[in-house]
């Protein structure tokens, strides 16, 4: 079985980022950077109606506009419309003005339907307007029950009941979906803005009906993805049909308003819960009904189901009785896509204001409620520890205790992020030159995560070189295939493919070279007399240098303006676990950008539609709210090193009990819950009593 | 903060376009961009421009670019998709992201709102223009040591609002820093190390918070 060195050079030590030069410099050239000889741009039309349909599309003015190359539909005849925002037509042109003026150009002859649902609250009704015609927007959902939950409540000593809820969050990446695409009889070649380049290639391979081989994927860099860049889009196709319309490369990038609308968003969730304790503390009854909405993308099947809007429930703990309905609801917006640990964020929120509401029913302290409830003993022992760190006995107060009109208060949560596991089928290769250069080439891209850095601290470690000394290729479909960036599955999957070719690399250049280790300083001198042939090493994923799941916990203290309605948030401080640790000072950025992503959605972030318009109401950054470095409250990162658990992935888990962890700690301030986020000043207020409470959502 | 005011960008700020205007714009309004020209050639007021493309000279990074660009060009489609220095980054393309932060005479602008032509007569300074020979910036090298870039795309942004910080203020506070990026965004949550390079380019030498724990 292979193992992982003991003594480590640079394996869980701190590394630079290895293509940072290229991105402090602006010499990295994105996917939105890339000016091929003779490119155009290109970009879409989208739907003004929530619902219509399309009669006719008439883009002979657009045409006309002079420095336009290209027009096209998104597809010939009649065609239904199901959200505002929906693509309709895209063009190229030689400059972003004459493409301007095109889409004005168009001419849509449509029936706009004034039958319609944006709020899931009025499309799970029986009579609210179809999204799917024939098919109901929420399918009634099948409980599943274990135990005996009616009985077990009657022997509870406490129980209590609640009704949280969690917006849309949009992923909004810095970078916003597109590619470059040229399509000529050669075949294509997508610049793609992606954290998945095998999938583009076959998804654009699939729709545009040409062979695998001759569609070819580049992503040199790319500006975050956060699971909503997978596929190659309806916005990838267009590109590629504009191009081979134009017979000249097409840059189509969304705007940030597109990026709003239609590629993706976590769904929301309505979670009704009802949770019993015994007197000691321990859980013993759950049940609970949720439901959210995942756009159009829920209610595409049979009815109702789909999306990703279920939730695992009740989460982390251990729950003997345990009843829950969930449903999917369609509505008329753009459909959920993965977001980083889909799914968890908000079961988190939900389970965890239940377990705080439940601990001080009991009179309990959460921590030690937790302790009692939690079956995972490596997250018993992260709890204990980011107690310590954090001070939390000497913090706690009673809920709304806290003296003044700023009142202060502390809240936790756990994370579990049990999809992960590595991708048995990664490949990658290393060309080792007789000048001792070496390069290694995997098909995976790196989405800002430090996949190329990781990769050059495995060689390096493995073949006693400097990380500098490794070159490091990745984002190519040429290169051998490796998964997408998801599931935080790509270090685990990296890490023992490197391990593989590296120990393939040296049993092979010490044969050629007849040198017992090749290692370290003897490697310049045995890569020489490989002659003039450079060795080529080919590896695949090998068993027994990763595994999963990870953990992890957090602890939040905030501050809370009774006045205002304000929630700042003071400190966190974060216990993850990721098996062995490759790069301690990337995966801290990491856990930051998890923590930060999570503020966002427990106090800003929400997609706001009108219901009686059936528009995005905030499609921009003025009015959806990301964490800017001011709100970012000082963090403190611990990290369980565990070597003997091999590599796991941390992107996703960083990410899963922030909202939930600020929540308590708002809760424990003001001593009342406020169940639905984002936690705005307006809801703290109402939730005081100070205003008014806005529409109530049942 | 991100404005340099319309007295230093020459003829075509848009306060004077718009009292340019006048009245004889109003009754133009909803009819096409070239009779909007017509009138106020007729009205002779200020000499102007397009709606075709124009001569526009811009000093970027030392060098002189001469671009044929319509008026209603940005400088920030001006750097990225009439030359080659796409380092500036397009995040909104409407004022409220920063990525597209250069330098104008030292003052921080969004390129994404301001008209090529009114960027003409100022040092325009972007992200590629800051190491010389090859040799980083101490702000480069800063965001390089603690890690303050995850997938990058907010980078420059970050870069040009810290350097410009730097050069008016050497010695910065942790609140002039986060004042100083107020108006950029980073959506990987990079925000604690940009902080962390910030301070480290001036001097302050900062320590990572993270402990490693071997369970």
């Amino acid at each position: 079985m292979p193992s992982w060195p003991a003594q480590t050079k640079y394996i869980s030590q701190s590394t630079p980022r290895v293509d940072a030069v290229a991105k402090v410099t602006g010499k990295a050239r994105y996917s939105s950077d890339i000016q091929a000889d003779g490119w155009l741009y290109g970009m879409i039309l989208r739907s003004k109606w929530p619902a219509a349909k399309i009669l006719e599309i008439n883009l002979d003015k657009a045409r006309q506009i002079p420095g336009i190359k290209a027009a096209v539909k998104v597809r010939d005849g009649e065609f239904n419309i199901r959200f505002y925002g929906e693509e309709i037509a895209a063009v190229a042109g030689t400059t972003k003005q004459a493409c301007l003026d095109a889409l004005r150009a168009i001419e849509v002859k449509a029936e706009p339907r004034q039958e319609f649902a944006v709020n899931e609250n009025e499309a799970r009704k029986d009579d609210a307007p179809q999204v799917w015609a024939g098919r109901p927007n929420a399918s009634p959902g099948r409980p599943r029950e274990r135990g005996n939950v009616d009985q077990a409540f009657g022997e509870c000593a406490a129980v209590i009941e609640g009704f949280y809820s969690t917006p849309v969050q949009i992923h909004h990446p810095m970078e916003t979906h597109g590619n470059t695409v040229s399509w000529t009889d050669e075949g294509v070649t997508a610049w793609s803005s992606t954290q998945g380049i095998s999938s583009v290639r076959d998804g654009l391979a699939g729709t545009l009906q040409l062979d695998q081989s001759k569609v070819h994927v580049v992503t040199d860099f790319m500006g975050g993805g956060f699971g909503a860049k997978f596929g190659a889009g309806v916005e990838g196709v267009l590109a590629a049909q504009l191009s081979r319309q134009a017979k000249a490369p097409v840059r189509l990038m969304l705007t940030r308003f597109d990026q709003a609308l239609a590629v993706g968003n976590r769904p929301s969730s309505f979670q009704k819960i009802k949770m019993g304790a015994k007197a000691d503390g321990t859980l013993h009854a759950f049940d609970a009904e949720n439901y959210g909405t995942a756009g159009i993308g829920a209610g595409g099947d049979a009815g109702g189901g789909g999306g990703g809007a279920a939730l695992t429930m009740p989460y982390l703990y251990r729950v003997p009785n345990t009843r829950v309905k969930q449903s999917s609801v369609a509505v008329n917006a753009g459909s959920a896509r993965a977001f980083r640990a889909p799914g968890n964020p908000p079961a988190s929120y939900g389970m965890e204001s239940a377990m705080d509401d439940l601990a001080v029913k009991l009179g309990m302290d959460p921590v030690e409620f937790r302790l009692k409830n939690d079956p995972v003993e490596i997250r018993r022992r992260e709890f204990q520890i980011g107690a310590e760190k954090f001070g939390w006995k000497e913090k706690y107060q009673k809920p709304g205790s806290s003296p003044g009109f700023v009142k202060t208060g502390i809240g936790c949560a756990g994370a579990a992020w049990p999809a992960g596991g590595p991708s048995r089928q990664t490949q990658g290769e290393a060309q080792i030159n007789p000048d001792g250069s070496v390069e290694f080439r995997l098909g995976v891209q790196d989405i800002g995560t430090g996949t190329k850095t990781v990769i050059a601290v495995v060689a390096a470690e493995m073949l006693g070189l400097k990380p500098e000394q490794i070159t490091v290729k990745v984002g190519d479909t040429d290169f051998p295939p490796g998964p997408g960036s998801g599931g935080s599955t790509t270090c685990a999957s990296i890490s023992p493919t490197v391990y593989d070719i590296c120990t393939k690399a040296l049993q092979q250049l010490q044969t050629r070279a007849g040198i017992a280790d090749a290692r370290g300083e003897n490697w310049f001198a045995a890569c020489k007399k490989l002659g003039v042939t450079p060795l080529v090493v080919h590896g695949n994923w090998i068993e027994g240098l990763s595994s999963n799941p990870a953990y992890g916990v957090q602890f939040a203290e905030v501050a809370v303006d009774t006045e205002t309605g304000l929630v700042t948030v003071k400190k966190i401080v974060a216990v993850h676990d990721c098996g062995l640790i490759i790069d301690t000072l990337t995966l801290e950025s990491q856990v930051n950008g998890g923590i930060i992503m999570g503020m966002g959605y427990a106090l800003y972030e929400e997609r706001v539609m009108d219901d009686l318009s059936g528009v995005v109401l905030n499609p921009n950054f003025e009015t959806y709210k990301l964490p800017g470095i001011a709100d970012v409250p000082d963090i403190k990162v611990v990290l369980l090193n565990m070597p003997e658990r091999g590599v796991i992935g941390i992107g996703e888990p960083a990410t899963v009990p922030t909202a939930a962890a600020i929540a308590n700690a708002v809760a424990n301030a003001i001593g009342i819950r406020v169940s639905s986020l984002p936690i705005t000043p307006a809801k703290v207020l109402a939730a005081l009593g100070k205003v008014p409470a806005p529409n109530k959502e049942t | 903060m991100k404005n340099p005011g319309p007295e230093k960008l020459g003829a075509h700020s848009r306060r004077t376009f718009l009292k340019s205007l006048g009245t004889a714009a109003v009754t133009a309004a909803a009819a096409r961009a070239q009779s909007v020209a017509a009138e106020l050639e007729k009205a002779g007021a200020e000499k102007t421009f397009g709606p075709g493309a124009v001569p526009v000279t811009l000093k970027v990074n030392g060098k002189t670019l001469k671009l044929k660009l319509e008026p209603r060009v940005t400088l920030l489609d001006a750097l990225r998709n009439y030359s080659s220095l796409t380092g500036a980054k397009e995040g909104c393309d409407r004022a409220a992201c920063g990525a597209c932060t250069v330098l104008l005479d030292d003052l921080p602008v969004y390129s994404c709102q301001k008209l090529a032509i009114e960027a003409q007569g100022c040092e325009i300074t972007t992200v590629e223009g800051l190491a010389k020979n090859g040799k980083l910036t101490k702000v480069q090298q800063a965001f390089w040591d603690e890690d303050a870039l995850q997938c990058g795309y907010c980078t420059p942004g970050f870069i040009m609002s810290v350097t410009a910080l730097l050069k008016k203020n050497p010695h910065p506070t942790a609140d002039e820093v986060k004042h100083a990026c107020a108006g950029n965004l980073c959506r990987c949550g990079t925000h604690p190390h940009i902080l962390q390079a910030a301070l480290q380019a001036a001097g302050v030498n900062a320590t990572s918070k993270t402990e490693v724990i071997y369970a």
